[in-house]
């Protein structure tokens, strides 16, 4: 492969955003007919990279080329033209269209300028059947799952003769089962001698796939790599850096005394609790001061677990009883009347809201739940959130600043404040570290082992299983809207028995078919 | 695992969700008929042809505003402005022709003010991300004041050619039309085509499904958001001419409010307000809708002209209402 | 320390810099124009004045904004105002006029608190359609826009009613201690909704809402209850105001009486710096938004131009200020100035959407 030039090469890119270093001096290439993966954690700057390859940002520094000339689109569009395509995480197209015109618009067959429909749906079969899909291709595109969407998508990219094919963390959203559907899509295409840069955060779906990986951390290149020759263990390594150190410290906690909190009264006992089309129905109870993992791929129905004990989402099906009396969580406010908390993985969106200061964005659940006719106190708002502030060391420690102007670890550490100060006996906290820096990471990760010392329940959700592992008593395995077995945290439970879990479902019935 | 059972489960869509694009048209097609069933089992003229070709005469130039107006709702957008910019054509026209300026300019500065106008709103909302709401507000403030500007009283039009338009009956069998609704059909025609059939139309339809997508798909953006704008101020225009045609005269104050009955019509159509579904022909029903009502309220002689406007409302409830239970929901 | 380097900064970026600034602009070209626009006098134990005057004729306006300020700040808006307006004096002068001596002052609070009532009934309905239908807000008012209309001209049989009672045209042109009444009474409702709203937590909680809707949601507020009190609010602001406009001319008009209103209602919440996507509202900028809007007509009374030609004077104002308020045209207008110097670093949110996106 490497006696063939590279298709696209960039060479000393840096992009410099007000006060942030996005990328410093980064190389990449990409030779044709290779799955290439980049790898890195939140921030590390794959994402500014791509943006700088398909000219939505321009490179401060740097130069790419393509087939050995140099290159500098202006714009997404442009780079489709010249055969660099892309394909979201969210599928970026239009859901009130047809599937043909999806594939096919701006660019559609016609004469005089009129558009050509049947041209067109005809253009589109041939294209997916080279795909291997046989859709309706007259339908409209919202009615096909995700997953076809995503494909219709890639269609889409191949389709302007891409010769350089950007997946964007396209399996983020997907079962397994449309994962290998999806790979089984991208071999043939890497057959075809078309380049592929995929971006994910699954590291099997690396190792099944990627023919070479590059490593970003921090804006800075780590290296570049034949993924034969690079173990897990190391890729993990290089992408995390020597801040794994400081990880493994907190590791020491692993193996808690389990026994403890399982002999502690329950907090909340769910039976048999579901909702059709989301979560399949499931039982979970949660004991004072234990820490139940919720592991599982996106999509799998963490989340959706979450929400129903939160009365985010309404259960229609079991019951759950908190401390023992069946209660009915119709809504957010009858959740936290129980004291029961969460924090959602959209920090942004389901979280704070950003207009507001800091003070107001702590204070919310507390004020909500009071009603707006009886204000907390201005000198109690002062206290609670200095105290806050000060124990979860949100930065810049100013009560008054607009809480958008804060960095993602400090906003969570600011939702996390919200709901301390509602003391609550069940914290649900839904990927709290995911897009923080390490520093914040640990710190939410101790602040977690020492709420369930102090005697809280918490549900912990997060997709990095060594994370859950280190953190919880207990590990609920999510696969497929299936609560599939918890495990007990034991010794002989690692990662990779977990992962296996994920992966083979155990012997679980699809028994919500119908 | 065999790839065709793999695409057979990912692939199958819910059929059943197919005609629910259309249930809106179809309600207000059965809703026109059953009015129309209403009228001719209640009132004898109503039978005749000719009340359908009234129908036609009287709100064609709303037809043509609304038509405009669905261009921009399938954007996902709004144009506050018509009623005014169709006040505004019919003004200007009236006052060149009462300076002595010969028709056909006086037709040519006339049909280019409002798209200009709609040009200029279409670029401060694409390129300042100012909501469209807010910026026809002030297209519609600026059209309005402008026509008060120009004169505070009605000023009739005695060109030949205007007369003639507005007198000239084209006989079909026993029953005629007239010029404007030859227009009306031409604009209408012109527009579902532009839809349905170039790129300008789906570009339309893709904006109004995610403006995201259809950035990141290359599709220009920028431009078609403009230009959904500028075509509704030439139907404006269109529709100002017309309305002179009918009245003779550009008054100040006429069309005021019009853009609310344009906004319905298109929403009793079908066309949904949240953008990317819905039809010209939908449009036409709407207005047509609109229009019978008023015919039957006519007819009735013991209803009052407010009812049309309670009926109206309540017509936009429904529909809106009925919008939400088909389960049409934006992301 | 702080020299003017750095106040002035910190002064001319207060929301309310520019609309104060415009507001005091024109009543300097008023006054150059006709000097005695400034005078202020005691007439009978009344006070007379052209400032007097405008502020007079814009407590309809404030009323109305106030109300509009509360709905903008949860995201929504609220068309429906001018039909409220207009059903409201309806219904008021409707029963007055029934009533055998028209000059009871029980007789007029009746009216009054018929109207008021049948008012929050619509307000009510906009808020059961924004807040548990789910309907757009724009669209939601727009049925009682038009259907409203029709409303008011079903309750005056498309006539104008006039009425002769003393007691309901002292809202629109008495006095009470030298000032209008109407002016008292805007006031009083300024303060009674700015109590109400910083005192108690909710405005907070409105600003939230309108903030972000889900995230209040999840945080245990109410949000559905708090939309649709603003539309009731809305439209018990929109109902006084209604009382004004007709108390003025002792009549009722089902087809003119507040029309326009919503939009220079609109207009004024937008001039006073409340973000139309919602959150963050200022009741002062408001109140300086209204004052503007009717110097502005009042302006243009005093210079013998047409009344109507103000909106041209209106659709400059307000995409000035959508223009000015606009980031985008900030962001272009700013990277123009600090081309060459050393861009100010705003680091945080900036970072994280570029790189985690």
């Amino acid at each position: 492969m490497s006696d063939r030039p590279p298709v696209l090469t960039m060479t000393a890119i840096s992009k410099f955003f007000p006060g942030v270093r996005a990328l410093d001096g980064v190389d990449f290439r990409l030779f044709p007919g290779e799955v290439h993966a980049l790898m890195g954690e939140n921030g590390a700057g794959k994402s500014t990279l791509i943006k700088v390859l398909t000219g939505v940002y321009g490179a401060d520094a740097g130069t790419i080329t393509l087939d050995g000339a140099p290159v500098s689109f202006s714009g997404p569009m442009q780079a489709t033209a010249a055969g660099v395509s892309t394909v979201y995480q969210e599928v970026n197209l239009c859901p009130n269209l047809s599937v043909a015109e999806n594939i096919f618009i701006g660019r559609q067959p016609g004469r005089l300028g009129s558009v050509r429909w049947r041209e067109m749906r005809r253009r589109a079969s041939a294209l997916l059947a080279r795909l291997d899909l046989d859709i309706d291709v007259g339908e409209l595109l919202g009615n096909y799952s995700l997953a076809v969407q995503q494909m219709v998508a890639i269609a889409r990219a191949v389709d302007v003769q891409a010769r350089v094919l950007i997946l964007d963390e396209p399996t983020s959203s997907l079962d397994s089962d449309e994962v290998a559907q999806l790979m089984r899509i991208m071999r043939q295409l890497r057959d075809e001698g078309i380049a592929i840069l995929f971006v994910t955060h699954f590291l099997d779906q690396v190792y099944g796939i990627a023919d070479r990986i590059t490593v970003l951390r921090n804006g800075r290149l780590v290296g570049e790599y034949p993924t034969a020759e690079l173990p897990q263990f190391a890729l993990v390594e290089k992408m995390i850096g020597k801040e794994l150190d400081t990880l493994e410290r907190l590791d020491e906690r692993a193996g808690r005394d389990r026994a403890a909190v399982e002999a502690a009264a329950p907090v909340v006992e769910a039976t048999d609790l579901g909702r059709s089309g989301s979560v399949a129905p499931f039982s979970l109870t949660i004991h004072r001061g234990e820490v139940v993992g919720l592991a599982g791929l996106l999509g799998s129905g963490r989340t959706e677990v979450a929400r129903l004990f939160f009365g985010a989402d309404r259960a229609d099906q079991g019951r759950l009883a908190v401390d023992g009396r069946p209660a009915s969580i119709r809504g957010p406010i009858a959740a936290i009347e129980r004291n029961i908390a969460f924090c959602s993985e959209n920090r942004r969106t389901e979280g704070l809201v950003g207009e507001l200061s800091v003070r107001e964005n702590i204070i919310l659940a507390l004020q909500a739940a009071r009603g707006w006719l009886r204000p907390v106190p201005r000198r109690r708002q002062d206290e609670l959130v200095r105290r806050y502030i000060e124990a979860l060391s949100i930065r810049p420690a100013d009560p008054d600043m607009p809480v958008r102007n804060l960095s993602g670890g400090n906003q969570q550490k600011v939702v996390l404040a919200r709901w301390l100060i509602t003391e609550p006996r069940l914290l649900i906290l839904d990927e709290p570290t995911r897009g923080i820096d390490i520093g914040a990471k640990t710190e939410i990760q101790r602040l977690v082992v020492q709420l369930s010392d102090d005697g809280m329940a918490v549900l912990f959700i997060s997709a990095e299983l060594e994370e859950v592992l280190r953190l919880s008593h207990k590990v609920a395995v999510m696969r497929d809207r299936h609560l599939v077995t918890e495990l007990a945290n034991d010794e002989s439970l690692d990662a990779e028995r977990v992962m296996r879990v994920i992966a083979s479902g155990a012997e679980q019935k699809e028994r919500d078919e119908a | 695992m065999s790839t065709t059972e793999l695409t057979g489960r990912l692939a199958r869509p819910a059929r059943w969700r197919l005609p629910r694009r259309q249930v809106p048209v179809l309600v207000s097609l059965a809703l026109l008929l059953v009015m129309y069933a209403i009228g001719v089992s209640q009132y004898r003229a109503f039978s005749n042809i000719q009340v359908i070709f009234n129908v036609f005469i009287d709100s064609g130039f709303l037809l043509v505003v609304a038509v405009g107006m669905t261009f921009v709702i399938l954007t996902g957008g709004i144009d506050l402005s018509v009623g005014s910019v169709v006040a505004m054509t019919a003004m200007v026209s009236a006052a060149l022709l009462r300076e002595g300026m010969p028709s056909a300019l006086v037709l040519l500065i006339a049909l280019l003010i409002g798209p200009t106008l709609g040009f200029l709103m279409g670029c401060v909302i694409h390129f300042f991300e100012i909501q469209p709401f807010i910026v026809t507000l002030a297209g519609m403030f600026f059209a309005r004041g402008l026509c008060t500007w120009i004169s505070s009283v009605s000023i009739p039009i005695t060109d030949g050619f205007w007369t003639g338009a507005a007198q000239e009956r084209i006989r079909i069998g026993e029953n005629f039309v007239t010029v404007s609704v030859l227009v009306t059909i031409a604009v209408v025609a012109v527009a579902a085509y532009t839809l349905a059939y170039t790129r300008l139309g789906r570009n339309v339809y893709a904006i109004g499904g995610n403006p995201q997508s259809a950035l990141l798909m290359g599709l220009p953006v920028g431009r078609t958001r403009i230009a959904v704008y500028t075509i509704s101020g030439l139907c404006s225009a269109i529709g100002g001419i017309l309305l002179s045609f009918y009245t003779l005269s550009g008054a100040p104050l006429i069309a005021v409010g019009m853009e609310l009955d344009a906004i319905a019509a298109v929403v009793i159509g079908g066309t949904l307000l949240t953008g990317g579904a819905g039809y010209v022909l939908g449009t036409v029903l709407g207005v047509l809708v609109l229009g019978v009502i008023q015919t039957l309220i006519t007819f009735d002689g013991t209803l009052n002209s407010w009812w049309t406007k309670i009926v109206i409302g309540g017509l936009l409830f429904a529909f809106i209402v009925l919008q939400r239970l088909l389960g049409f929901r934006k992301k | 320390m702080s020299d003017w380097r750095t106040r002035l900064p910190a002064v001319t970026g207060h929301r309310l810099f520019w609309p104060v600034v415009a507001l005091v602009l024109l009543l300097v070209a008023n006054a150059i124009y006709r000097p005695s626009f400034l005078a202020v006098e005691v007439k009978n134990g009344h006070l007379y004045g052209s400032l007097v005057d405008i502020v007079r004729l814009s407590a309809p306006l404030i009323l109305v904004a106030l109300g509009m300020t509360l709905v903008i700040a949860t995201g929504g808006i609220d068309l429906s105002v001018g039909s409220v307006v207009a059903v409201s004096g309806a219904v008021a002068c409707l029963y007055i006029s029934r009533q055998p001596d028209q000059n009871s002052l029980g007789s007029v609070l009746v009216a009054l608190a018929i109207a008021l009532g049948i008012a929050l009934l619509l307000g009510l309905w906009n808020g059961t359609l924004v807040a548990v239908i789910g309907i757009q807000p724009i669209i939601a008012t727009l049925i009682l826009m038009v259907a409203g209309r029709g409303l008011a001209q079903l309750i005056t049989s498309g006539q104008i009613i006039t009425i002769n009672s003393d007691p309901y045209r002292m809202i629109g042109v008495g006095h009470v201690l030298t000032l209008p009444f109407a002016i008292v009474i805007a006031l009083a409702v300024t303060l009674l909704v700015a109590l109400l709203t910083r005192r108690t937590a909710l405005g907070m909680i409105i600003e939230a809402v309108g903030g972000n809707a889900e995230a209040s949601r999840l945080a245990g507020i109410r949000a559905r209850r708090i939309k649709i009190l603003v539309y009731v609010a809305s439209a018990a602001c929109a109902a006084v105001a209604g009382f004004m406009m007709t108390a003025n001319v002792s009549s009722a008009d089902g087809n003119a009486a507040g029309l326009w209103v919503e939009l220079d209602a609109i207009l004024a919440v937008v001039i006073g710096g409340t973000s139309l996507t919602g959150g963050r509202f200022s009741f002062g900028g408001t109140v300086v938004g209204a004052l503007l809007i009717q110097t502005l007509t009042t302006s243009v009374y005093a210079m013998n131009i047409d009344p109507q030609t103000s909106l041209l004077f209106k659709a400059m104002v307000v995409i000035a200020v959508c223009l000015v308020q606009a980031p985008a045209f900030r962001a272009r207008f700013r990277r123009r100035r600090s081309r060459g110097a050393a861009p100010a670093a705003p680091v945080g949110e900036n970072r994280k959407e570029q790189v985690a996106a």
